[in-house]
């Protein structure tokens, strides 16, 4: 389910489709988003998961975003 | 009594230096520059200082208008690049145009400073103790900037903007506002550090600090959170919706800031008013130096009562809409 939402808030954010965006896709080199579609898009997971994502830094992939929040959702 | 604005007026200075001037001097590019913030050109002052730019504004504003400076009561100036910390800008402004009869002074609100002196001037002038102000947005950006750092230096621009204020007994142009503070975020945008520095002070001597800092996240974040709410805040206030309003003129930081913030309003971008390609962010210049270009182009006509709604966000932190019937 949280790789769900947050393939959503990916694909809106990025106009891309669904397909193109898969858990080992990485944010700069597959989908070409730069820092700020980066900060985007974890403005609307924060959001979407009411949670605190201090850096980007080694947020790379989908699937690094969605083991963090994962972590953070388990410290709920 | 209502406040009313009966004039725009702008001055930029000549100089205009591109992104590809930029590359010569730093390392960036044409290219980066422009798809990170959509700036192309920046206005830089080689001799004017902020409140020269602001006197001309000023004059544009009263050359359009039927009122001289000795009837103007009234000056307050935006700015977070004054010439000096005292005399204040609108004080040399006001020798500048020869408004002799008025009160003059500067509000400190960085990027929102438009919004925050129109929010004074609209009270004052509502008391009916004064009858024509002008409020001007004026920066020498370039001056305060870290010309050593890529990532700052080339988001800035110089220019002044304003409008001619009137106190009236008839309909006025404010429909409503919403502006907010938060010091507890204030250091994610600084400049200008005065540390304490005297002979019996412990800290390090002369370590004052002209520089402008930001942090680039926080402020992006902080602006597509902030600014959505007090846009929707005012419209709701007004009790209209969103699409009654004819532009919004937002402060002209980075295009893809404004892009953000219309995506979480779900609005076209074109209800956007943009020219940061031309000026890049001009602080609390770039708010009346767009509405200037709006009004003189035609887009918006004076005295119609169409809605528009200005919105800055910055430094302090500040923020804040202001919805108008012009």
């Amino acid at each position: 389910m949280t790789f769900e939402k947050i393939q959503a808030i990916i694909v809106d954010q990025l106009d891309k489709e669904e397909e193109e965006v898969q858990l080992t896709t990485n944010f700069r080199e597959d989908l070409e988003a730069d820092s700020l579609d980066l900060f985007q898009i974890i403005n609307d997971i924060e959001d979407e998961f009411d949670i605190k994502i201090e850096s980007e830094e080694g947020l790379n992939t989908v699937q690094d975003i969605v083991t963090f929040v994962e972590v953070e959702l388990a410290k709920k | 009594m209502q406040a009313k604005i009966i004039n725009t007026g702008s001055y930029v200075p000549n100089k205009i230096v591109s992104n590809k001037d930029l590359e010569t001097i730093m390392d960036t590019s044409d290219e980066w520059i422009k798809t990170r913030t959509g700036i192309e050109n920046r206005r830089i002052s080689e001799t004017e200082n902020t409140s020269v730019l602001c006197g001309k504004a000023a004059l544009d504003i009263l050359e359009k208008s039927t009122i001289t400076a000795d009837k103007v009561d009234l000056i307050i100036v935006a700015t977070m690049s004054p010439d000096y910390l005292s005399p204040s800008t609108a004080c040399l402004v006001q020798d500048y145009i020869g408004a002799s009869k008025s009160m003059a002074f500067d509000v400190s609100a960085a990027c929102s400073g438009f919004i925050y002196a129109l929010s004074v001037a609209e009270k004052m002038l509502s008391s009916g103790k004064f009858h024509y102000a002008l409020v001007l947005g004026g920066e020498v950006m370039s001056k305060i900037v870290d010309w050593d750092d890529r990532g700052t230096a080339v988001l800035f621009g110089d220019g002044a903007g304003g409008v001619l204020l009137e106190s009236t007994s008839s309909q006025g142009s404010f429909i409503a506002e919403d502006i907010h503070s938060d010091g507890s975020r204030g250091l994610a945008l600084t400049t200008g550090a005065l540390p304490v520095s005297n002979p019996y002070s412990q800290n390090e001597k002369n370590s004052s600090d002209i520089h402008l800092k930001m942090e680039g996240r926080a402020i992006f974040d902080f602006a597509i959170r902030s600014v959505p709410n007090s846009i929707k805040a005012v419209v709701e206030t007004a009790g209209i919706d969103l699409s009654d309003i004819e532009r919004i003129i937002p402060h002209q930081a980075n295009s893809r800031i404004i892009q953000a913030i219309a995506k979480k309003l779900k609005r076209p971008f074109e209800q956007f008013a943009l020219n940061i390609s031309d000026y890049g962010n001009t602080s609390a210049a770039s708010i009346p130096i767009l509405l200037d270009e709006l009004v003189s182009s035609g887009d918006l006509v004076l005295g119609t009562g169409k809605k528009i709604i200005l919105t800055g966000f910055g430094g302090g932190l500040t923020w804040g809409s202001i919805l108008i019937r012009i």
